[in-house]
């Protein structure tokens, strides 16, 4: 058996494109930029990142979907792109949304369907499918039909799908976008419950409750490449040296967050809207107070609670991206 | 796995509202068609050959947009990328897709015969009933593993549907599905005569009139569509690959 589930080297994937016909215009998009993992058995890794950062693209170089531009990734110690269908017998793939399943037959009749595509022996094919029914909490709905079911249980199923076949690597991309955070929960547990089997799982996310309460270890990415690799606590370090401003406020402009901004000891400045709220939060260097000159900046706006707090996993996340973006990056696109 | 998945795919084609819409609709139509031109031409003892060639005309199109459209559903349904996943040589994938097309594709024969029979009273008198009962079921055996290769270059183009549309009607022409190739010009003769279509639609046609051997056109309609399976699959191998370095499995 090989010592890493998942060992990738240098993997890089670039997208070309053409658009017209009498004056062609080519794009190429870089969208992996020389990724380097290991995820060892039994894991349970987390890639971290925002939209467009190259988590898919990673994912679908790894499961074999796509065909790397350069570099080399092996899973079990199977090279995707030479020894494919063994890789593919040893790995699931789940994705987040509504897609991939066949709506119009019953869940039943889908993992049926599956079960003979993956190789399930067909004497064994019915226990698994009553297995994996009970194990993603769909027992009682399995001859329903798929465009029935809810988003969090056609995410369930989804599980069960790529499960179907025993893999003993499960990429789950994504896969509570979209989700109520009760499905949200259960969905975690089953994740939770894989990896305590021994399943190596590498999962994407940008919800960073997600990834720390699951994960072992943590690799953010963003422009195409690693930024960060470490376990939770590990990563926080990123955020050493600073502290936190969060202010509830109903009517911050775009001006006065730019003023924040360039406050003196403002490291990031960044607004997410909450219902009819919105919540600045503002990380500053720790020795220097900004909350007075910070609320001057408000002036005008109505403000709910103010609270100063030590920096969490999502703010050093925070950190992380946001120093890529600041770094001159390099053109996306190029015309060619 | 090739038929469980081929039932599977005639349950989910046979369960979307465009589909059923289409196949109560279509079959009127192509019957409609047929008799009318038949009688147009003086020739109303030959209803039950314009009949079978509208019905042949149906199972076409069913396999031509089937194929074409299914590689371009299971895309837009995010099933392209989970099927082509599986360990499985990507011919074994695709072709019960296409059968199931095929068999989908029987009701447009049944639907239009049975048309022809209440709206037009055309008699379903076959010359070789249990010929016709062989000839039917090989024909659509035979038209999804041309399927498969249709498919094979579906898989690649990401706007498949574009291409299908351009096929439907000079395939079911240079066959002879409804007009006799003897009518067509001659430069149409050699296209028709490497088309598994025309010999399937030649067989059927035998069956139900009488007017020649059913098993040799069958035969060779058979044969033909076995190398359009050997090529398909060896094609879609290709492709596939292909598709994962040009990533047109997905959608975007």
């Amino acid at each position: 058996m090989s010592e890493h589930a998942i060992e990738a080297v240098g993997l890089r994937r670039t997208y070309r494109s053409r658009t017209g016909w009498l004056r062609p215009q080519r794009r190429e998009v870089q969208a992996v930029r020389g990724v380097d993992l290991t995820v060892g058995n039994g894991e349970l890794f987390g890639l971290l990142g925002p939209n467009g950062a190259g988590k898919t693209t990673t994912i679908k170089l790894l499961n074999t979907l796509l065909i790397p531009t350069a570099g080399e990734a092996r899973i079990c110690g199977f090279d995707v792109v030479r020894q494919t269908r063994e890789v593919r017998r040893r790995i699931g793939y789940v994705f987040g949304g509504d897609r991939g399943l066949y709506d119009r037959l019953s869940a039943r009749d889908n993992l049926r369907y599956f079960a003979e595509l993956y190789g399930v022996p067909g004497r064994e094919q019915k226990r698994r499918i009553a297995e994996l029914f009970e194990l993603v909490r769909l027992t009682g709905r399995e001859n329903d039909r798929v465009e029935g079911y809810s988003r969090g249980m056609r995410q369930r199923l989804h599980i069960a799908r790529g499960l179907l076949h025993r893999p003993r690597v499960l990429f789950l991309d994504e896969p509570s976008i979209g989700v109520d955070p009760v499905a949200a929960r259960e969905l975690r547990q089953t994740v939770a419950d894989l990896a305590a089997t021994g399943t190596t799982v590498l999962l994407t996310t940008h919800y960073m409750a997600e990834a720390d309460e699951l994960c072992g270890r943590i690799a953010v990415i963003a422009n195409g490449a690693i930024q960060a690799l470490g376990t939770p606590a590990e990563l926080r370090h990123h955020a050493d040296g600073r502290q936190v401003l969060e202010v509830e406020a109903y009517g911050v402009s775009d001006a006065q967050l730019a003023l924040i901004h360039a406050l003196p000891g403002v490291r990031e400045a960044s607004v997410v809207v909450t219902g009819a709220a919105q919540v600045l939060t503002v990380q500053s260097d720790a020795g220097v107070d900004v909350q007075a000159d910070v609320l001057r900046a408000l002036d005008g706006v109505r403000l709910g609670r103010v609270t100063a707090r030590r920096p969490t996993l999502e703010d050093a996340y925070v950190a992380i991206v946001n120093r890529v973006d600041a770094q001159a990056r390099p053109a996306e696109a190029v015309g060619v | 796995m090739i038929a469980v998945g081929a039932l599977l795919h005639a349950k989910q084609l046979s369960r979307s509202p465009f589909e059923i819409a289409t196949a109560l609709i279509v079959p009127v139509v192509q019957a409609t068609l047929a008799v009318y031109l038949f009688r147009a031409g003086g020739e109303p003892g030959r209803l039950l050959e314009a009949a079978v060639g509208a019905g042949l005309m149906g199972i076409w199109s069913s396999v031509l947009f089937g194929s074409g459209g299914a590689i371009q559903n299971q895309r837009w349904q995010g099933t392209l990328e989970m099927i082509m996943l599986a360990p499985r040589p990507p011919a074994l994938v695709v072709l019960p897709i296409t059968l199931a097309t095929a068999l989908t594709g029987t009701y447009a024969m049944l639907a239009t015969l049975a048309w022809g029979r209440l709206l037009y009273g055309i008699p379903l008198t076959f010359a070789d009933p249990l010929a016709f009962a062989v000839a039917v079921p090989g024909c659509i055996i035979s038209l999804g593993m041309f399927g498969l290769l249709l498919a094979s270059t579906f898989v690649l183009l990401r706007n498949a549907n574009a291409l299908t549309n351009t096929m439907e009607y000079p395939i079911w022409l240079v066959s002879g599905m409804l007009i006799p190739i003897t009518a067509l010009p001659g430069w149409t003769g050699p296209i028709g005569a490497v088309l598994p279509t025309t010999w399937g639609a030649r067989a059927v046609r035998e069956a139900a009139t009488g007017s020649g051997p059913v098993w040799p056109s069958l035969g060779i309609c058979l044969a033909i569509s076995v190398a359009c399976l050997a090529l398909g699959a060896l094609m879609m191998t290709h492709v596939e690959r292909r598709a994962r370095a040009a990533a047109t499995l997905a959608l975007a």
